[in-house]
C-alpha cells in the first residue's frame, strides 16, 4: 500500500492554470473544506423491456475542492451511473433522475436543460472514459479532437487553441506533440490514447474530473504511469477528481477518500486510511479481503459468496443481507441508518447499532 | 498512392477483359442471329451481310476482331441501324442517361442520408417510424409502377408537369422522382442502421461529454463514421443509374442508353451489345475504384497502399 507522506497544505492550492513547472505542494487528506460537489439522495432508474431498473437508490456524498474521491464497488453497483448522472449523460428517455440533487458549486445540475448543461460539460466538469481504444473518434485528427471543446466554449483563435493543445500534450507526456496533433487515433498506443483522452478532458481547465475506470483497459505498467499522471495533474491544477474503479490497488495509490457502493447505495464512505484499516461494513471488509495478496501463502482467492441483488426489485432492507455473514433479522426488514464514526467516516450497517454489538460483538 | 493506382488500373483492365470475354461467348451461344427478322429470301444477300459484319468467320477469329475493337474503342457500325456506329449511339445516349442519373443520385443521397439520420436520432419516435414506413414502401414499389402513377396523377390529372420526353428541367422532375425513390429508401435504411450503431460508440459519449453542439456531434462525429456502408453501395448504384435505366427511359420516352442496350440484346446486334457491355462494365469498375479511394478519405485507418515502416 502506497502511503506517501503528505506535506502540509499550501495556501496557494487550487489554482487552475495548467502551467508546466508550477509545482504545488501535496495536500493533506483531512484538510479539504470547500464542498465543490454535493450529491444528495440521488435516485436514477432506467426503463428496460424487463421493467424498471433502480440503478441508484439514494446516493449521497460530498466532494471537496482539490481532493480525489474514489468510488468503488463491483459491476452493476451504480458507480458509472453516478458518474454519468453528474455529467448529464444519462440516456433519456430510458434513464430518469427520479429524485435528488447534484449540487455543483451550489447549482443543481439535474435542473439544467440540455443547452445549459452543455456549458458545464467539458468546461466545469470533464470526464475520462474507460476504454481509450474506443473513446477517440477514429476518423478525426487528434488535434481537432483536442481543440474542438475549447473552441466551442471559449472565444479563442485556432492558433491559440492549437498551441494550448500542444502544451497540454506535452504535460500529459506525449513526445513530439506538434507532429502528433496531425495524426489519427489508430497511430497511437493504448496508453498514449488514454493520455490524449486525459488531455482532452483538461483542455478547458475543469474544476472536476470524473474518471470512469481510467486504467481498467490498460496493462499494468501503463496503469501506474497514468495514475502518476493524475497525481501530477492534481498537484498542478488543484482539480478535484472522482475516480471510479473496482481496482483497490488504484484506490490505495491516489485516492484521498473512498466511497463504497453496493446495489445503488453508498454503504460506507471515509478517509482512505479509515476505509482500508478499519472498514466497518461487512461488504467493505469482504472487498478488501478478496484482493489477491502476494505476501500471504494462501493460494485461494477469497471471494464474497453470492451475487448482488436484482435491482428490478431491490430488497427493502440492507441489500447485502443475503451475502452477509453477520446478517440479522432486522437487516432484511429495515435499511440501516447512517452511522457517523468520525468526521469523515460513515457507514450504513446495523452492526453499528448498540443492540447488535451486544449480540455479535465487534467482528 | 501512385503504385496503388497503377496496380488498380491493371486489375481494372483484367476485370473488363474477363467481362468482355464472357459476354462475347455467352452472346454467341444464344441461338439466333441479327438477321432473323429480316426474312431475306435471298441467301446471297444474307451471305454478303454476314461477310460484311465478319459473322461468317469462325468464332475465335471474331473474338480477336472484337478484342481489337475494344482496344481501339471503335465498335464499328450497328447491324440494325447500319448508318449509325456503336460509338455514336453511346455518345448520344450516355449524356442523357448520365444527366438523369446524376440528378437522381443527388436527390437520393441527400434525402436518403437526411431521412436516415433523423430516423436514427429519433430512434423509435414518430419520425423514425414515418421514415422507415416510407423506406419500406420505396423499396417495395417498383419504379415503373411509381412512374405510371406519377404520369397519370401529376401530368395527366393535375396537368402540373410534362408527362414525358427530355427537353427542359421540368421534364426531369417526374423521371427523377420515379427513379430516386428506391435508392433513397435503400440509403435511408442503411444510414439509419449504421447511424444507430455509431451513436452508441464511446466516442459519441465523449463528444457529448465535451459539451459540443448537437449539430457538430451529428455532422462531424457521427455521420462521417456512419457513411462507410453508404459509400460501399454507392459504387454499384452510381454505375447502374448513370448508365441508363431501361424501364424508366422507356416509360418517359427518354432517349438514353438503356434503350439501346435492351434493344441490342433482343436484336442480337452484336456490336452494340459488346460496345455497351464494355462501356457499362468499365464504368462500374471505375466507380468501384472511386469508392475505394473515398474510403481512404473517410476513414484514415484504411490504407490504400502500404508505406514502408507501417505495420
Amino acid at each position: 500500500m502506497d502511503m506517501k507522506k503528505f506535506a502540509p497544505i499550501d495556501e496557494n492550492q487550487g489554482g487552475t492554470a495548467i502551467a508546466p513547472g508550477l509545482k504545488q505542494s501535496r495536500k493533506r487528506t483531512k484538510t479539504f473544506t470547500d464542498v465543490m460537489l454535493s450529491v444528495q439522495d440521488l435516485h436514477v432508474s432506467f426503463k428496460t423491456f424487463g421493467g424498471e431498473v433502480q440503478a441508484l437508490r439514494g446516493v449521497s456524498f460530498d466532494l471537496y475542492k482539490g481532493e480525489t474521491l474514489a468510488i468503488v464497488g463491483e459491476s452493476g453497483c451504480g458507480k458509472s451511473v453516478t458518474a454519468n448522472t453528474i455529467m448529464g449523460l444519462i440516456p433519456k428517455p430510458a434513464g430518469r433522475i427520479k429524485n435528488g440533487k447534484v449540487l455543483f458549486k451550489g447549482k443543481d445540475l439535474t435542473k439544467l436543460d440540455k443547452s445549459e448543461m452543455r456549458k458545464v460539460q467539458g468546461v466545469d466538469i470533464s470526464m475520462i472514459f474507460q476504454d481509450p481504444m474506443t473513446a477517440l473518434n477514429p476518423t478525426l485528427k487528434i488535434g481537432e479532437q483536442l481543440t474542438e471543446g475549447l473552441r466551442t466554449h471559449q472565444k479563442v483563435s485556432k492558433a491559440e487553441a492549437l498551441q494550448k493543445a500542444i502544451n497540454l500534450l506535452e504535460v500529459v507526456g506525449i513526445p513530439n506533440p506538434d507532429e502528433r496533433m496531425k495524426q489519427y487515433p489508430h497511430q497511437f498506443s493504448g496508453g498514449m490514447r488514454q493520455r490524449i483522452v486525459i488531455a482532452i478532458a483538461l483542455i478547458c481547465e475543469p474544476e472536476l474530473l470524473i474518471a470512469d475506470e481510467p486504467t481498467t483497459a490498460l496493462d499494468v505498467t501503463i496503469q501506474a504511469q497514468i495514475l502518476e499522471l493524475f497525481e501530477e495533474i492534481q498537484e498542478r491544477t488543484g482539480v478535484s477528481i472522482i475516480l471510479i474503479t473496482h481496482d483497490l490497488g488504484v484506490v490505495a495509490k491516489i485516492a484521498d477518500r473512498i466511497a463504497v457502493m453496493y446495489a445503488g447505495k453508498v454503504i460506507e464512505i471515509g478517509d482512505k486510511r479509515e476505509v482500508f484499516y478499519t472498514p466497518q461494513h461487512p461488504y467493505t471488509k469482504g472487498l478488501l479481503a478478496s484482493v489477491p495478496r502476494l505476501d500471504l501463502k494462501e493460494e485461494e482467492l477469497q471471494p464474497i459468496e453470492g451475487t448482488p441483488p436484482d435491482l428490478f426489485s431491490p430488497p427493502i432492507g440492507c441489500p447485502f443481507t443475503a451475502r452477509c455473514p453477520f446478517a440479522m433479522e432486522v437487516c432484511e426488514r429495515i435499511y440501516p441508518a447512517t452511522t457517523s464514526l468520525s468526521e469523515t467516516h460513515a457507514v450504513d450497517c446495523w452492526l453499528q447499532d448498540d443492540r447488535a454489538k451486544k449480540v455479535i460483538g465487534q467482528n | 498512392m501512385a503504385i496503388y493506382i497503377v496496380k488498380r488500373f491493371f486489375m481494372m483492365i483484367a476485370t473488363i477483359l474477363i467481362i468482355a470475354t464472357l459476354t462475347f461467348f455467352l452472346m454467341h451461344s444464344i441461338p439466333g442471329s441479327p438477321f432473323d427478322e429480316e426474312r431475306t429470301s435471298n441467301p446471297t444477300i444474307q451471305a454478303n451481310l454476314e461477310k460484311f459484319y465478319k459473322l461468317d468467320q469462325p468464332t475465335h477469329v471474331q473474338y480477336v476482331h472484337y478484342l481489337k475493337s475494344i482496344a481501339t474503342f471503335d465498335f464499328g457500325p450497328s447491324i440494325k441501324k447500319p448508318n449509325e456506329s456503336v460509338n455514336k449511339l453511346l455518345a448520344r445516349g450516355f449524356p442523357i442517361s448520365f444527366e438523369l442519373g446524376m440528378v437522381t443520385i443527388l436527390v437520393a443521397v441527400i434525402s436518403g442520408i437526411t431521412l436516415g439520420t433523423f430516423a436514427a436520432l429519433r430512434h423509435n419516435g414518430i419520425i423514425d417510424y414515418a421514415a422507415m414506413a416510407f423506406a419500406v414502401i420505396g423499396i417495395s414499389v417498383p419504379n415503373f409502377v411509381l412512374a405510371t402513377v406519377l404520369i397519370q396523377q401529376v401530368a395527366v390529372n393535375w396537368n402540373l408537369l410534362p408527362p414525358a420526353t427530355w427537353s427542359s428541367p421540368l421534364h426531369m422532375i417526374l423521371p427523377t422522382l420515379a427513379l430516386a425513390t428506391g435508392p433513397t429508401a435503400i440509403i435511408a435504411r442503411l444510414t439509419r442502421s449504421s447511424m444507430l450503431e455509431v451513436l452508441t460508440q464511446d466516442y459519441m459519449k465523449m463528444a457529448r461529454a465535451k459539451g459540443l453542439s448537437p449539430m457538430r456531434i451529428v455532422l462531424r462525429h457521427a455521420l462521417r463514421n456512419a457513411l462507410m456502408p453508404i459509400v460501399t453501395i454507392m459504387g454499384t448504384m452510381l454505375a447502374g443509374i448513370l448508365t441508363g435505366t431501361f424501364v424508366i427511359e422507356k416509360i418517359f420516352a427518354i432517349p438514353g442508353m438503356g434503350k439501346y442496350f435492351v434493344e441490342s440484346i433482343n436484336n442480337r446486334d452484336y456490336p452494340v451489345i459488346m460496345g455497351s457491355t464494355v462501356f457499362y462494365s468499365s464504368f462500374l469498375v471505375f466507380m468501384l475504384f472511386l469508392v475505394d479511394i473515398v474510403y481512404g478519405f473517410l476513414d484514415p485507418r484504411i490504407k490504400l497502399h502500404r508505406k514502408e515502416g507501417d505495420a
